[in-house]
């Protein structure tokens, strides 16, 4: 089973990013679980979501503690506590950013990627929404579901230009990364 | 409810000669305004309509089980309810296609107080029913106690007067303008005293589409303390001087009034009724309060331009109908 | 079809695959979602029904009741302090017996206040007279939905199906949404024998005498204890329909020699399944998840603990005071065994405290310890108590 954990703002569709990627996981013939951090979720606020996907399906209804993945889709927010906590040592963290992921503070001891999300989004979608080309590149990073099953993901909810858009953007941010760079970290969560 | 078996009664009905929805044999006390109301609305509901009934006296006296007063379909749910039970009947049977009407009554505890809310949400919604308030002006059912339609300086058993009281000290509430207030196509007042026009209301809402609403005056002999042969001539007197208007109001405007051809002075109202005894005694508070209420019932005649005028009003039927003051109908 | 979807959107589907004539509802965290979602197939033309978006979950009942009466389907959602504002209205549609569905999205129940899920809602209504029945995962809650219009229009019972809130509805999973055709060939259309109909009146909701009143309430308990058959026959039923076991009254897994089982209700049911078949064999032990609270399935409990040593009762809500509900009434019904297991009874995950999969071993290390003998609450950080009550 992979736990990743999303973060971001209230409003930024984290918990839309949640929902597609274990859509994906289902459209990809996996089985997919994701849920917010419960609560009254605040316009700017950080705000976590969580995704399972596993062969099998997934019973277990507890918080992510471990997650093996972090996706974070404000840099700004590696500096709000808690963001980092319970992540194992050389967990995988992708972060939307502009800057090299030698730059950022505060995540020494992590494999960090960053990706210019939200300007990738701006430029395909005109809108600067980060989360499809984040699930996008960490799909890439992983090699755990084809890109294709999160264009399906998509087409549930968007259809004709937008779809089209996202598609598009799905392959430029999946093509900024290193392609299976994280494909052997695994994260054997039990009790 | 005896009923031949081999004739539907739906056929039984409409043999009568008038439909009553609303049989004798109840328990209603010796002179009560309300069973009389009541059997009035019935009567000019006709038999296609479905009844919720707030908690209150009306509910008590009709049904202690196995036996029911009610020729209609009836059902009584909770005291605060009575306008959401109504919506409900309402919403279903516009999905299953029926033209069936709906009405929902209470007294003045389940439409002033307890039940306001329901009712707001029910106006506000713009369902299709018509809400009856039988006024009694207190809580009758569990032994007189004050409401919000209690008149000033009334005497309930929560409104007693003593040396440091003249009965009840705060306003009625006026339901029917907060009513109105809702932009509702048909709110009117009536009262028991004038029977022709409170049939005429029922049937006048009854063929308005969207929530339509009647407050009836309704004395009640034992909580107002009158003679119980009285009921019908303290109603009358409740407009006759003004205390009770008698008004009719379209989309919140005033749309008829039965104007007043002689106004009577309060006191000939208050006299006939112990809840007001108080207010006759040699003080100087209860010549106040005296004074008070027939500024009220002055106000009311103000406000509503219920003095026929000079001349006599060729429409002036008291007693037999409202005339049309203007309004969108 | 298999789908990925949000409990809510999940339990809104169901709902309008049983095509409700009528819905009435007042938004409340976290049952707002599954209103929305009806509101929006409605808006879409999917469900064809009389929205009634009222102002208060009081109003929300009643309109509900008002519904049911007068000869149509209805349905209605809440949660915590909109169940307790219906609490009143519950209590009459029971009394009227009238069929109709409620979803009780679970929430903890104010002061303090808390949006969080636990069981608090449901339980204090649960002498309300209605059916309820508890969903493990969403599933179940698809599942159940369906059965319990069948339950409560073959009965003459409303229905309350319980599913925690947040926990279950706004988790989005892999489930199974029935095809409209299996729900049309399990629940026909409702006919209400009762209904308000002004070519037979009826007089309903009549003042009751004390020479009768014992009578009704006989009428209705025995109602809810015959419900229990039609609770397993509408799950069987369903099962040969879709192919799906949703816990009849109540289920069990684990091995069938275990001496020790844990007991529960709701969404802890998938955790504490995974987490015992994690731990191995080392101390074998069985879960056994109640379905239906009310009818209260005393039977079916005597037979799923006859052999056993010790039975674990962990609930989601405490009677302050008093200690575990289900716990209690577990104790109560097993006493009419010859050997009854020794009962352990704990509250957990009140008000949201998630309840991790690290719960198995800590509920037997507690039980080790002596704890749960009368009640406890399992998660309970006595660190952050007052220093005087500590």
């Amino acid at each position: 089973m992979i736990e990743i954990r999303i973060h971001g703002r209230g409003g930024q569709g984290n918990v839309v990013a949640a929902y597609l990627l274990a859509t994906a996981a289902f459209e990809a013939g996996r089985y997919g679980q994701a849920f917010p951090s419960f609560g009254a979720e605040r316009r700017g606020a950080p705000v976590a979501a969580f995704v399972r996907i596993d062969a099998h399906p997934i019973r277990r209804r507890c918080q992510v503690r471990q997650p093996a993945f972090l996706i974070v889709q404000d840099e700004a927010l590696l500096h709000v506590a808690g963001v980092l906590d319970g992540l194992p040592p050389g967990a995988g963290v992708l972060i939307n950013s502009g800057r090299e992921a030698e730059a950022l503070t505060r995540v020494d001891g992590f494999d960090v990627v960053t990706l210019p999300a939200t300007a990738l989004a701006s430029d395909i979608l005109g809108r600067p929404v980060p989360n499809t080309a984040l699930l996008a590149a960490f799909l890439a990073l992983t090699g755990l579901l084809p890109q294709q099953a999160l264009i399906a993901a998509l087409a549930e909810r968007f259809s004709g230009e937008i779809l089209e858009r996202n598609t598009r953007l799905i392959e430029q941010a999946a093509g900024r990364v290193p392609a299976g760079h994280w494909k052997d970290v695994r994260h054997a969560a039990g009790p | 409810m005896s009923q031949d078996k081999d004739i539907p009664l739906a056929e039984l009905r409409r043999a009568q000669p008038r439909f009553s929805g609303f049989e004798a044999g109840h328990r209603a006390c010796l002179g009560c305004g309300e069973a009389l109301a009541a059997r009035l609305v019935t009567e000019s509901a006709g038999p296609d309509v479905v009844y919720a009934n707030a908690t209150g006296c009306l509910e008590v006296f009709t049904t202690a089980w196995p036996e029911s007063a009610w020729r209609v379909p009836w059902m009584h749910s909770l005291f605060a309810n009575a306008a959401a039970i109504g919506a409900g009947m309402e919403a279903a049977l516009k999905a299953q296609g029926r033209s069936t009407r709906v009405i929902a009554m209470g007294g003045d505890g389940g439409t002033f107080d307890i039940g306001f809310q329901a009712l707001s949400g029910m106006l506000e919604r713009g369902h299709n029913v018509l809400y009856v308030c039988y006024d009694n002006e207190a809580y009758m059912n569990t032994g007189i106690q004050r409401s919000s339609s209690t008149p000033h300086a009334a005497v309930t058993t929560t409104s007693p007067a003593g040396r440091e009281r003249m009965g009840k000290r705060h306003l009625k509430k006026d339901i029917v303008s907060i009513v109105a207030a809702h932009h509702i196509p048909y709110a009117a007042t009536a009262s028991v005293a004038y029977p022709a026009d409170l049939r005429k209301k029922v049937r006048r809402a009854l063929a308005i589409d969207g929530p339509t609403f009647l407050h009836v005056h309704t004395p009640c002999p034992l909580g107002w303390g009158h003679d119980s042969a009285l009921t019908i001539e303290i109603a009358r007197l409740a407009v006759q001087t003004g205390l009770f208007p008698v008004i009719e109001l379209e989309r919140g405007g005033v749309a008829g009034v039965m104007p007043i051809r002689e106004q009577r002075p309060v006191s000939d109202y208050l006299r006939l009724q112990n809840r007001f005894r108080h207010l006759f005694a040699d003080d100087v508070r209860a010549r106040e309060e005296l004074e008070h209420l027939q500024a009220l019932a002055d106000h009311n005649i103000e406000r509503y331009g219920l003095r026929p005028g000079h001349e006599a009003d060729p429409l002036d039927t008291e007693g037999a109908d409202t005339v049309k003051r203007g309004g969108v109908r | 079809m298999r789908q990925a979807l949000e409990g809510s959107q999940a339990i809104a589907r169901a709902v309008s695959l049983c095509k409700p004539q009528v819905v009435s509802a007042y938004p409340i965290t976290p049952q707002t979602h599954i209103v929305e979602n009806l509101s929006r197939l409605v808006a879409d033309g999917e469900l064809e029904c009389e929205l009634v978006s009222v102002e208060s979950e009081f109003s929300a009942a009643s309109v509900a009741l008002g519904a049911v009466a007068a000869g149509s389907r209805a349905y209605t959602a809440s949660s915590s302090q909109g169940i307790l504002l219906m609490a009143e209205v519950l209590f009459n549609i029971a009394g009227l017996r009238m069929p109709l569905v409620l979803t009780c999205a679970n929430r903890a129940v104010s002061a303090p206040l808390s949006i969080w899920n636990d069981q608090q809602d449901s339980m204090a209504v649960r002498d309300a007279g209605w059916i309820q029945l508890y969903c493990a995962d969403n599933q179940e809650a698809v599942d159940t939905t369906i059965q319990a219009f069948r339950i409560a229009e073959q009965c003459e019972l409303p229905v309350m199906v319980c599913v925690d809130g947040f926990t279950l509805t706004h988790t989005l999973e892999v489930l199974e949404m029935p095809e409209p055709e299996q729900v049309d060939a399990f629940l026909p259309p409702f006919r209400f024998a009762r209904r308000l109909d002004p070519d037979k009146p009826l007089s309903v909701g009549t003042l009751v005498s004390p020479e009768y009143f014992t009578e009704t309430r006989h009428d209705h308990h025995q109602a809810l204890r015959d419900a229990t058959d039609i609770i397993v026959q509408a799950q069987q039923e369903w099962l040969t329909i879709s192919g799906r076991d949703s816990g009849g009254l109540l289920r069990q897994s684990g091995p069938a020699d275990a001496r020790t089982a844990i007991l529960t209700l709701g969404s802890i049911a998938g955790t504490l399944e995974e987490a015992m078949e994690a731990h191995g064999t080392g101390a074998p032990a069985r879960l056994i998840v109640l379905r239906a609270f009310r009818p209260f399935p005393d039977q079916a409990l005597r037979d799923a603990c006859q052999g056993l040593e010790r039975l674990i009762v962990l609930e989601r809500a405490l009677s302050p005071g008093a200690g575990g509900i289900v716990g209690s009434e577990v104790r109560a019904a097993l006493s009419a065994l010859d050997r009854p297991p020794r009962v352990f009874n704990f509250a957990v995950g009140l008000g949201g405290r998630d309840v991790p999969l690290e719960i198995y071993p800590r509920l037997l290390d507690a039980v080790d310890a002596g704890r749960g003998s009368d009640f406890d609450i399992l998660d309970l950080d006595p660190s952050k108590l007052p220093a005087e009550d500590a």
